[in-house]
């Protein structure tokens, strides 16, 4: 469980961040949601170690990440994965190299150990036979899919996606906000995503964070979301027609 | 940002470089890679360049040297000097500066700029020791052995030249690149050759490491850091032969 306590965190004299506490459960997939500039990826980059808060508190399973010593900090990076938006695969290694990478930093697996385990990962992000191929050889859909094998090659408690569906087509994005929920469910990690897609927020939004000028404006589920009159929450989930419709069909639905 | 805060920035870089590598295995791995990109794959320009500048050297020297009342001997005295003290480390390394540089600057900042470096990071990574310490080792291992063999190659070049146009023989030119003879001036290029290595592979570094925007910054970062590398090997090279020779 990740526990986020009265997050503070500016640049210069602009407060991106201003006093959000939530918490992220395991074995849940937490979407961040909310307008570009409203906070989401300084909040992100804050859960991961990038960007150090300047008041309030990131607890992993009890232990706040600012406390770290070196050797515990060390340890919890290797509790965590990331899925960048880019995707940040290591261009000049194939795909099987990258996947790797973390094997060979932090375990003293042999050789064909790590082998069976990234062709494992590989496998479970139906990815077979690209081992050799280098990132540019790949399409966006598979570089996401490689980028979700690296993340947890490592077995992470915590595993953070920054928007994992931009660029992708509907259909692509679908298969990764899937496979980001299965892997969630079987190896209960708690996973939290910042995410512009809505498709995402209504089909794998256990937990919505959304967040407005660098607070919290409103959190709940996928199912609440629905039934929400925050304005805030409203005026940008369903400014859509489509999401509109969607939403008065829903409601009519469960009335 | 002023230049004493790039200054204060670069060394605080330098002491994030010069830490235990985390994985020995990793680390030897990626300076063979870097031996390999960074010097071998230099190879070619160096021996080309090295070989037709000594020629011109010789030459020009030759039809410098017109008068009966000098010695013949006296070109390829001169063009061994020139090209052992100036040319072989100084230009080759101004060269390099170019190729390598560059090089180093778009690497690094495209893995800034695509978040390769903050995966690194995240990981637990020293991002600053795997990426750079590597490139410091491949090039100052290296470049010792590839200023050698441009010392070789243009002393070589200027024999060929003497010869094909027949402005000089290659027996006065030998007995020129025999005639007195100082050891240390070798020594002085290869200390100069270790301190432009070392410029040759960080301050690209820098530039590379902390860029921020996209691919016309990183473009931009590149240009930089052949210019500073450039200025920094010259402002070098002033106080290493005050030093060194005087």
């Amino acid at each position: 469980m990740i526990e986020v306590k009265d997050l503070h965190k500016g640049f210069g004299d602009v407060q991106v961040l201003k006093g959000i506490t939530t918490t992220f459960e395991p074995g849940k997939t937490s979407l961040i949601i909310g307008q570009s500039g409203s906070g989401k990826t300084v909040f992100l980059k804050s859960l991961i170690g990038l960007h150090t808060p300047e008041e309030g508190t990131i607890a992993f399973d009890g232990r706040v990440n600012t406390k770290f010593t070196n050797e515990e900090k060390r340890q919890w990076r290797q509790e965590i994965g990331m899925v960048f938006q880019g995707s940040a695969l290591f261009d000049s290694q194939t795909v099987e190299e990258n996947v790797m990478f973390p094997l060979k930093m932090f375990t003293d697996q042999s050789q064909s150990d790590m082998l069976d385990r990234v062709n494992f990962v590989l496998n479970r992000v139906n990815l077979e036979n690209s081992n050799y191929k280098l990132p540019a050889e790949l399409s966006g859909g598979m570089q996401k899919r490689v980028a979700i094998a690296r993340a947890i090659v490592m077995n992470p408690k915590y595993l953070f996606c920054d928007e994992p569906n931009s660029g992708l087509d509907p259909q692509t994005a679908t298969v990764i906000d899937n496979l980001i929920q299965e892997i969630t469910d079987e190896y209960k990690i708690t996973t939290v995503i910042n995410t512009h897609d809505m498709n995402s927020v209504m089909e794998i939004g256990e937990k919505i964070l959304f967040l407005k000028n660098g607070i919290k404006a409103w959190e709940g589920t996928n199912e609440e979301i629905f039934k929400t009159d925050n304005e805030a929450v409203v005026g940008f989930v369903y400014s859509s027609n489509l999401f509109k419709k969607v939403r008065v069909a829903y409601l009519n639905e469960t009335n | 940002m002023n230049y004493l805060e790039h200054i204060g920035k670069y060394f605080m870089m330098l002491g994030q470089v010069f830490k235990k590598p985390q994985k020995f295995r990793v680390f030897y791995e990626s300076l063979f890679k870097e031996i390999e990109e960074l010097g071998v794959k230099s190879l070619g320009i160096i021996m080309f360049i090295s070989f037709f500048i000594g020629g011109v050297i010789a030459l020009q020297t030759a039809l410098n040297l017109e008068s009966p009342f000098i010695p013949k001997s006296l070109i390829g005295f001169a063009a061994k000097r020139s090209i052992i003290l100036e040319f072989a480390p100084t230009f080759c390394s101004i060269i390099l500066a170019g190729k390598v540089g560059s090089y180093i600057t778009s690497s690094i900042g495209t893995m800034r700029v695509t978040e390769q470096i903050d995966a690194l990071e995240v990981m637990g990574i020293n991002s600053l020791n795997h990426l750079v310490l590597p490139k410091i080792l491949a090039t100052v291992f290296f470049y010792p052995f590839l200023i050698a063999l441009a010392m070789v190659l243009g002393i070589f070049g200027g024999w060929i030249a003497g010869v094909l146009s027949g402005l000089f023989s290659g027996v006065d030119y030998v007995v020129g690149l025999q005639t007195d003879f100082n050891p240390f001036l070798v020594t002085y290029a290869i200390i100069k050759t270790l301190v432009f290595a070392f410029l040759i592979a960080t301050v690209p570094s820098y530039h590379g490491y902390y860029v921020k925007g996209g691919s016309i910054a990183v473009g931009k970062a590149s240009t930089q850091s052949v210019v500073w590398t450039t200025i920094l090997i010259v402002i070098a090279n002033y106080f290493l032969t005050q030093m060194l020779l005087t």
